[in-house]
């Protein structure tokens, strides 16, 4: 019974950051962009406590709490206040449509199952599903960089993305806690990077659309 | 066995600690030189490696493959920090970097090299993916760091594909765990490179296929294979003439080390797929694809960022047609290729001081304006080339050889491919080099010694390689296996 609980609860918050995601593709303005990440990093703190709880890992909850206060809060609370200081709340433009772009994200979600679950026949259904969510947001994260030509939308994808990778190693029973803090270390470098390069890329263009950069290809004169 | 660990740690230590003091340290003069004495500092412990080495402990670990490139890292770390010292002076003068950004620079620089001994002397796969975005991450800050329009948009954009391949890459690493786990048990042992290899015949072997594809994709991104080299030739175009040539002559070798090292554990499992074609494809791709687009580059650091994916294109070759002479033939022109493309960047960064600009059609008769410049950037285009009897001849005649007798039509396409890049390197030579010198030309302030020294490595390999190292790269090469 509690194994048929575990099982349905974290196959439950998985699909919760898959669902999170699409949500993510079709964000039209940056502020509800930011406050659909804060949800899904909210999902995934509580997928990595829960896995905490089932796996009896107690350093599990750590990884949860820095899910939580770091990419739910502080991430989301410090680009809303870049987004409105830039004063760049304006509508986002989307490379494809919104209705390809969730087309292609089922197709991809499709493409992990398939991949996933035929690879890891007799591990534990716990770790399997768990794994091909994971693949799912992580490639949608990637789906959603590729559809997105503004710099905060392509940021918030990679940290999705990241979120997913987050997923996997909790998923991955026994992954020494080596691998969890250096995920959170590196997501915190990257944001010191973006945090950087918006600034400079809004002192340089007055803008932070990365297709206003296209036309400085060092290539042409 | 303490001493050997001590210089182990120190690899670590001297460029952390150097890093911490430049970051603080202001002035040109003293900056520079520490950089260099942290630099040679570095050099010296990776010798004394070769000598005492160290019990593999959980993290660390140092064996026949790595200290290779260990003393070849630390060594071209060393010679372009002594070019960077009157690089960097050239562009504080002209204003193009202010005394604040000098002290990023040489921080990160340590940085940067920290980054890569980690990530060489790795031995747990986490810690080596850690390392290498660390280094990622370094290098990102470096490109941007002239605040240039051009500047930017490279450094975001090797942000963007640096940062999916590390992602990918790591997704691997989970799975690689995630296949050892039922045989080594939980914790830190399923992630060490000594126990993952010993064990690796018993891994799920379809679990490790799915795993090899995403870090070879992701690991591949930072070699700079096609297709998804696109970051490079804007990485190296943009950002200051040193870090191209470590980018180039290092950091692409460091993921290529790790993507060797995860083809090792394929290679011991006899069900998992044979890593060699994948490889062998995506390097003759990227050497084909990088040789036609020499031919149409206008910018000279540009030109050389597409002659590194077409090298790298070619040691992805070797090593995957594997064997101990292509094996042997790969690790050789691994270094030869550092030595040389990072001799070369030393050449172009004076070259563009000199001219003012980096645009191929704006720099003509080096040769007569800066003779000593002009030939030695002359001597090292001969070498990348292939032409004999320099280094880079030998390892690419290595190449060739050895997959001619087992897969004469694909080593007919390498053949092809190294021919057209040899054509458009010579077409655009004779331009840079000979004629007469247009436009403005200013002196050099230049020490040409780390040029000159590489070159000279370069030369001697090609005439006469030392049984001490050629018994040694033979050693790696059979370790690496088929």
């Amino acid at each position: 019974m509690t194994r048929g609980l575990a099982f349905d609860v974290s196959h439950l918050l998985a699909g919760g950051m898959v669902l999170a995601s699409f949500m993510l593709l079709y964000q039209d303005r940056v502020f509800s962009l930011l406050r659909v990440f804060a949800l899904h990093a909210l999902v995934l703190a509580l997928s990595v406590a829960w896995q905490a709880n089932v796996q009896a890992a107690p350093h599990l909850y750590l990884t949860a709490v820095i899910a939580l206060a770091f990419k739910a809060i502080v991430i989301p609370v410090a680009l809303h206040r870049i987004v409105v200081r830039l004063g760049i709340h304006r509508q986002l433009e989307t490379v494809v449509g919104v209705g390809p772009t969730i087309m292609f994200g089922m197709g991809l979600v499709a493409l992990s199952i398939a991949v996933i679950l035929p690879v890891l026949p007799d591990a534990d259904p716990l770790a399997r599903e768990d794994l091909a969510f994971a693949l799912s947001v992580v490639l949608l994260g990637l789906l959603m960089m590729i559809s997105r030509r503004n710099a905060v939308s392509q940021v918030i994808g990679f940290m999705s993305l990241e979120n997913g990778l987050v997923l996997a190693a909790t998923g991955a029973k026994g992954m020494p806690l080596v691998v969890e803090i250096s995920v959170a270390f590196s997501i915190l470098i990257a944001f010191i990077v973006i945090g950087i390069f918006l600034f400079r890329i809004r002192e340089r263009f007055d803008t932070v659309d990365v297709g206003a950069m296209d036309s400085f290809r060092g290539e042409r004169r | 066995m303490i001493f050997a660990d001590l210089i182990q740690i120190g690899l670590l230590a001297v460029p952390a600690l150097a890093a911490s003091v430049l970051a603080l340290l202001p002035g040109y003069l003293v900056t520079a030189r520490l950089n260099m004495g942290a630099a040679a500092v570095t050099l010296t412990l990776a010798l004394l490696l070769t000598v005492a080495r160290p019990v593999p402990g959980l993290y660390l670990l140092v064996d026949d493959l790595n200290i290779v490139l260990i003393v070849l890292t630390t060594f071209v770390g060393f010679t372009t920090s002594a070019f960077s010292a009157s690089y960097i002076a050239h562009e504080l003068e002209i204003g193009r970097l202010t005394p604040a950004y000098l002290r990023f620079y040489h921080a990160m620089y340590q940085v940067l090299m920290f980054a890569m001994n980690l990530a060489l002397l790795a031995n747990n796969i986490g810690l080596m993916w850690v390392a290498i975005e660390l280094a990622t991450l370094t290098t990102v800050l470096m490109v941007g760091i002239y605040r240039t329009h051009e500047a930017l948009e490279a450094a975001w954009k090797y942000f963007i594909l640096g940062s999916v391949g590390i992602a990918l890459a790591l997704f691997g690493t989970i799975l690689v765990y995630m296949a050892a786990r039922p045989i080594m048990g939980q914790g830190l042992d399923a992630m060490a490179w000594t126990g993952l290899l010993s064990a690796a015949s018993g891994f799920d072997p379809a679990l490790l296929n799915l795993a090899f594809v995403f870090l070879l994709l992701g690991y591949g991104t930072k070699v700079g294979l096609a297709p998804l080299h696109a970051w490079l030739p804007d990485a190296h175009a943009e950002g200051p003439t040193p870090i191209s040539a470590v980018l180039s002559g290092l950091l692409l070798n460091v993921a290529l080390y790790a993507v060797l090292r995860f083809k090792m554990l394929l290679t011991a499992n006899a069900g998992a797929l044979a890593p060699g074609p994948l490889m062998v494809t995506m390097g003759l791709v990227s050497a084909m694809f990088a040789s036609f687009m020499l031919y149409r580059r206008r910018d000279i650091k540009r030109m050389f960022a597409y002659s590194s994916i077409e090298h790298m294109g070619i040691i992805t070759f070797a090593f995957g047609m594997g064997g101990p002479l292509a094996n042997f033939a790969g690790l050789l022109h691994m270094a030869m290729h550092s030595l040389t493309k990072s001799a070369i960047f030393f050449a172009v960064g004076h070259v563009s001081q000199a001219k003012g600009t980096q645009k191929i059609a704006d720099i003509s008769g080096l040769t007569e304006s800066h003779p000593v410049l002009g030939w030695g950037l002359v001597l090292g285009v001969v070498a990348i080339a292939g032409m004999p009897p320099l280094g880079i001849f030998m390892s690419e005649f290595l190449v060739v050889s050895s997959s001619f007798a087992r897969q004469p039509l694909l080593a007919i396409i390498l053949v092809l491919a190294l021919l057209i890049g040899f054509g458009a390197l010579f077409l655009r030579l004779h331009g840079v080099a000979f004629g007469q010198p247009v436009g403005k030309s200013e002196p050099v302030k230049a020490s040409y010694v780390p040029m000159f020294a590489h070159l000279g490595l370069v030369a001697a390999a090609g005439v006469y390689l030392p049984g001490v190292v050629v018994a040694w790269f033979r050693n790696v090469a059979e370790l690496l296996g088929g």
